[in-house]
């Protein structure tokens, strides 16, 4: 899945890059020859650099969001970090430098909050849901969340500790039913790769990851799933160099078209 | 092998002493770290979990399996890589080494692919019966995949040294080969054999990715120390650097047992 897109996302970038140089040298030019408009406007315009740590869920749309972003505001980069949401925190409160965080959960934003590193109150961008992913050919028939319960499926899940677990635990309790799975993983993405694998007959993953895997595999909905609906908030870390496009960015992602990029890549808005 | 220092000099300049105490704090600071990390009044607490006492007591039965595994299938391997007179030996040698290079999660993968229910020989497997994946067969046969070069560079390199001599004279006085092996080959070369069994030993308690990838992570049957570390570190830290301080314990104890005597490992004793 990620295997499958990183190449894109690499010429993408360099793409990128390449137009970002390129509209660097025509801005000089343009400074050197005539008074430009974007010249006097210089010290209220975002410019510069910022990185962003990203939940790893967020890897394509923030991807496609920061080129987009670059690509409006020449003379800016958005350097980009995908990970955990519980190891970004764990990096942030260890003194790494980020000026943006977006979170996969409330509970990780919270404790980056406990730690006094926010600089604002987080905003909520986007909501998540599970659905049940399987194999492209289905080989176990799974059509609703009942079906899960069956014995002889073999059903992938996330370990509770993770958000998607908790997630997954919270339907669980609401629907009354009780899983049993051959594998608790500790990410999203590894329950992913044993449905995409065909390893297992059956997984709970986001919307967003199955939209993700492409044909590999396929997404079943179920009314259950409203039970746990996970919220990503995003604000700007308190040590961030440059707060004016730090800002500017996250106004980018909550803002109609950076809605857009969000809901056609499967997110909810909040 | 057995050489010997000459009393009073030992030819390193004092400089040297310099630069190995940089490469040893290097090494000993980020285990210090974890120690003053270490949640003290709740440590015993956080080790005795149930869920750590069944990961540790899961990793220890799964290593000590995949270690008996080494020394079947690394007894044979290290001998027809020291000894044998295949064609292509050197090929053989180069791929069977490659696990000790490949990152574990690369190894998980070829795993998949293989004993997998979509892969090579899973699906045949499956239909007779045998299911791999998700099982404690599973961890045994990733921790196998990644252990096995240690135990063969270990057997070859002593079956080197130890050269074949004795061997020789015991075939002209009339030894089987089989009997050379059992009597002769296999008791000269015991310390090189208990060294890469340890060291074995070691990789599997260790392994990590190629399990994550090959077997999955449930408690019991599945989910080793280094996994279950993992998943700790997500919701309680404490608990995470508690249990990898009873992982650097055993690590330290199994790397003593065949480091700590270098006299006594490397020297092949000459059976009476």
């Amino acid at each position: 899945m990620s295997i499958h897109h990183r190449p894109w996302a690499t010429i993408l970038t360099a793409t990128a890059l390449i137009l970002g140089l390129a509209g660097c040298a025509s801005g000089t030019v343009d400074n050197a020859g005539n008074q430009s408009p974007s010249g006097s406007s210089t010290t209220s315009e975002p410019s510069g650099e910022i990185t962003v740590f990203a939940a790893a869920s967020l890897k394509t749309t923030f991807t496609t969001l920061a080129e987009k972003f670059e690509a409006a505001h020449p003379g800016t980069t958005i350097k980009l970090s995908f990970a955990g949401s519980a190891d970004l925190v764990t990096q942030l409160t260890a003194g790494a430098p980020a000026d943006v965080f977006a979170s996969a959960d409330t509970k990780n934003m919270s404790k980056l909050q406990d730690a006094g590193l926010i600089a604002d109150t987080p905003i909520d961008f986007a909501t998540n849901t599970l659905e049940i992913a399987v194999p492209a050919s289905n080989p176990a028939a799974v059509n609703s969340l009942a079906d899960l319960a069956e014995p002889g499926i073999k059903l992938v899940i996330c370990a509770p500790q993770v958000p998607c677990g908790a997630a997954t635990k919270s339907i669980e309790e609401s629907a009354g039913i009780t899983l049993a799975p051959v594998s608790e993983e500790s990410s999203v993405t590894d329950v992913m790769g044993k449905v995409t694998s065909g390893e297992a007959d059956a997984g709970l993953v986001y919307v967003t990851d199955i939209k993700t895997a492409g044909d590999k595999a396929k997404g079943i909905k179920f009314p259950e799933s409203s039970a746990a609906v996970n919220t990503y908030p995003i604000t700007t870390v308190s040590t961030s160099k440059n707060k004016v496009l730090a800002d500017a960015f996250i106004t980018s992602i909550t803002d109609t078209e950076g809605q857009k990029v969000l809901t056609d890549a499967g997110f909810g808005t909040p | 092998m057995n050489r010997r220092s000459p009393a009073g000099y030992t030819a390193v300049p004092p400089w040297i002493y310099a630069v190995a105490g940089v490469g040893a704090s290097f090494v000993l600071i980020p285990l210090l770290a974890m120690v003053a990390k270490v949640n003290w009044s709740q440590f015993i607490p956080l080790i005795t979990s149930e869920s750590s006492l069944t990961a540790l007591g899961l990793s220890l039965r799964t290593s000590a399996a995949s270690t008996v595994l080494c020394i079947v299938l690394g007894i044979p391997l290290a001998l027809v890589l020291a000894r044998g007179n295949l064609r292509g030996q050197q090929l053989l040698r180069a791929f069977i080494l490659l696990p000790l290079v490949l990152p574990p999660v690369v190894g998980g993968i070829a795993l998949l692919y293989t004993f997998g229910r979509q892969g090579l020989l899973g699906h045949s497997l499956e239909l007779a019966g045998f299911q791999i994946a998700f099982s404690t067969t599973a961890v045994v046969m990733a921790q196998t995949f990644v252990a096995l070069p240690f135990m063969v560079v270990s057997l070859e390199g002593a079956l080197r040294t130890a050269g074949g001599k004795y061997e020789a004279v015991a075939a002209t006085l009339g030894a089987r080969p089989t009997t050379v092996l059992r009597r002769v080959t296999l008791p000269l070369v015991l310390p090189g054999l208990a060294s890469g069994a340890v060291l074995s030993f070691a990789r599997s308690l260790g392994e990590f990715g190629a399990t994550l990838t090959f077997a999955g992570s449930l408690e019991g049957v599945t989910r080793t120390l280094p996994l279950e570390i993992y998943l700790q570190r997500e919701s309680d830290a404490d608990a995470a650097v508690a249990l990898s301080l009873v992982l650097v314990a055993v690590a330290a104890i199994v790397v003593g047992l065949a480091y700590g005597n270098p006299q006594r490992t490397t020297k092949a004793k000459v059976p009476q």
